[in-house]
């Protein structure tokens, strides 16, 4: 009876988190110009997004500033992952601390404490400053999904390269790095998604005359919600998707081929 | 084709062996000092600064931010985003729960189920707030049958608010009530307890680690909220978040905006301060 009724309620709980992303897909093929008024199913608002320039070039920077920023959060995570776990306590626990504060810092603190800085440094908003702002979070995810995987490995392998006299970088390359790739490439992936859709870092480091596809749908609304910005949401949505679904089955692939260590 | 990293007995803790070195650390924390913890003392220093001018700023080193803020304006404007972030943390708590009970208890092929409650946590968040701009429109189907216009309102606030915040309590809840042996709860039901009487004395205790954690990461961001009363409120009800961003994106007085982000910090680490040490007791009292 409970048990029933917990299904039940479970089953309103999924419909209240999916169906408001399935209106604005579902609008999103919406063939009439007023976005609330169903006018056939029409393909016509994704062309009309992908031949303005305003949506294509916030969607280049978009994809420049998640691309680089995965790269880059992805050197600095992993090997924070690496040299965390046996790190001498008092220095760990800090730095645990820090690496958290970075995840948990309400973002639109972190946003302005960005745009200050960069002013008062006189380096110039653009998009190499929203890229700098979302390595800082982005590292802190690529390290502890790393280190969830780095921890639950074996590591006689690696003791036995040390021992043998390889240095970390050899042994990083022939030893730990072949085992580790699925979750570094999962951590890349989810750093991606991050960037990819953040808009608070952003809305404070962009300066003028740059836009994000977060930015740009958030100034669109202004002037409520139109069919041209459902369609760009939906292959928002199509996109990251793709992205997380990519970064599950990596880490689930690795997670059955490696003997009993599950990321 | 042999894998590496075959070996069952990884999972002994090792102190003494080689190691990676230490300075592996340096890059990432040379990064969050750069690009962090600088920026965070500069909102500090700000907030002892003043307006000269139009953006001018002057480093007065006094408290005349914060004593602005003492005005009942204000007051009202943290006790809503008080407000709001109780609200958010309770109703998605209230939401989350029974649904995190289900999944770890009940639910079938956990993981695919889990993955379903992860992905609309990963799907952006601007999306998933505008979304219910259309649902709450008067002319959305359901609203032309039932005659209720909650679009730019507090109550299509407080909707945004469980709504995106929802994954990010359950998935704490559900990682605390996974490790639950509910063999356990049955042998207290088979002595005579009753469902109410278990669930409070053998499931809840066991569960509240994560209750905290969940509690905790809805919270703390909601503190700081912004994007969901611009979008959803229609700017008509001011929060702490709202009010940051419009010191530093329409009236420029960055100083006194730094100040209202130093009281949401200090606010933040309290309440952290004062759930970790609870929890910390919590633990220890039951050994």
């Amino acid at each position: 009876m409970a048990r029933r009724l917990l299904g039940g309620f479970s089953a309103l709980v999924f419909v209240f988190l999916y169906a408001p992303i399935l209106v604005v897909v579902v609008y999103a093929f919406n063939g009439g110009r007023e976005t609330l008024v169903w006018d056939g199913f029409s393909t016509k608002w994704f062309s009309a997004a992908l031949h303005d320039s305003a949506v294509t070039d916030a969607f280049r920077n978009s994809i420049l500033i998640a691309a680089g920023n995965a790269v880059i959060a992805c050197v600095l995570g992993t090997m924070l992952a690496l040299a965390l776990p046996k790190m001498w306590k008092p220095v760990r626990i800090p730095l645990e601390a820090l690496v958290t504060m970075t995840l948990v810092t309400p973002e639109i603190v972190f946003g302005i404490s960005a745009l200050i800085f960069f002013t008062e440094a006189g380096i110039t908003l653009g998009l190499k400053t929203v890229l700098i702002a979302h390595v800082v979070f982005n590292a802190s995810v690529v390290a502890l999904v790393v280190r969830a995987r780095f921890v639950g490995m074996a590591q006689d392998l690696e003791e036995a390269s040390f021992d043998l006299g390889a240095g970390p970088l050899s042994t990083f390359r022939q030893v730990t790095l072949p085992r580790l790739a699925p979750a570094v490439l999962a951590g890349g992936l989810l750093a991606f998604t991050f960037s990819f859709d953040d808009f608070y870092t952003s809305f404070f480091v962009t300066g003028a005359g740059t836009s994000t596809l977060p930015l740009y749908i958030f100034s669109s609304l202004r002037f409520g919600v139109t069919p041209v910005v459902n369609a760009t949401a939906a292959m928002i949505l199509a996109l990251t998707l793709a992205s997380v679904g990519l970064a599950y089955v990596v880490l689930r692939r690795a997670g059955m081929s490696d003997t009993g260590t599950s990321a | 084709m042999t894998r590496p990293g075959s070996g069952r007995w990884g999972r002994r803790a090792r102190s003494g062996g080689p190691r990676y070195p230490g300075w592996l650390a340096l890059p990432a924390l040379a990064w969050y000092a750069a690009f962090f913890l600088i920026p965070l003392g500069f909102v500090v220093a700000y907030s002892f600064a003043a307006l000269s001018g139009y953006s001018d700023i002057v480093f007065a080193w006094n408290l005349d931010n914060y004593r602005a803020l003492w005005d009942p304006l204000y007051g009202d404007v943290f006790r809503r985003t008080l407000g709001l972030s109780l609200f958010g943390t309770l109703t998605t708590l209230l939401i989350g729960f029974p649904f995190a009970y289900w999944i770890a208890r009940y639910a079938r092929r956990k993981t695919l189920v889990l993955l379903f409650v992860v992905i609309p946590f990963w799907t952006s968040f601007l999306i998933r707030t505008y979304a219910w701009l259309i649902i709450l429109d008067p002319q959305f189907p359901l609203f032309r049958v039932v005659h209720v216009d909650l679009l730019f309102s507090r109550p299509a606030v407080y909707i945004g608010v469980a709504y995106n915040y929802l994954p990010l309590m359950v998935l704490p809840l559900y990682a605390a009530l996974e490790r639950i042996d509910w063999s356990l709860v049955e042998a207290a039901q088979d002595l005579g307890d009753t469902p109410l009487r278990s669930f409070r004395r053998v499931t809840f205790p066991l569960a509240l680690p994560g209750v905290i954690a969940g509690s905790l990461l809805v919270f703390i961001p909601l503190t700081g909220e912004y994007l969901i009363p611009a979008i959803l409120g229609g700017n008509k009800t001011s929060y702490a978040g709202s009010l940051i961003a419009q010191q530093f994106t329409e009236v420029h007085d960055w100083p006194f905006g730094s100040a209202i982000a130093v009281v949401v910090i200090a606010a933040m680490t309290i309440v952290l301060l004062v759930f970790s040490t609870w929890a910390n007791r919590e633990a220890s009292s039951r050994g």
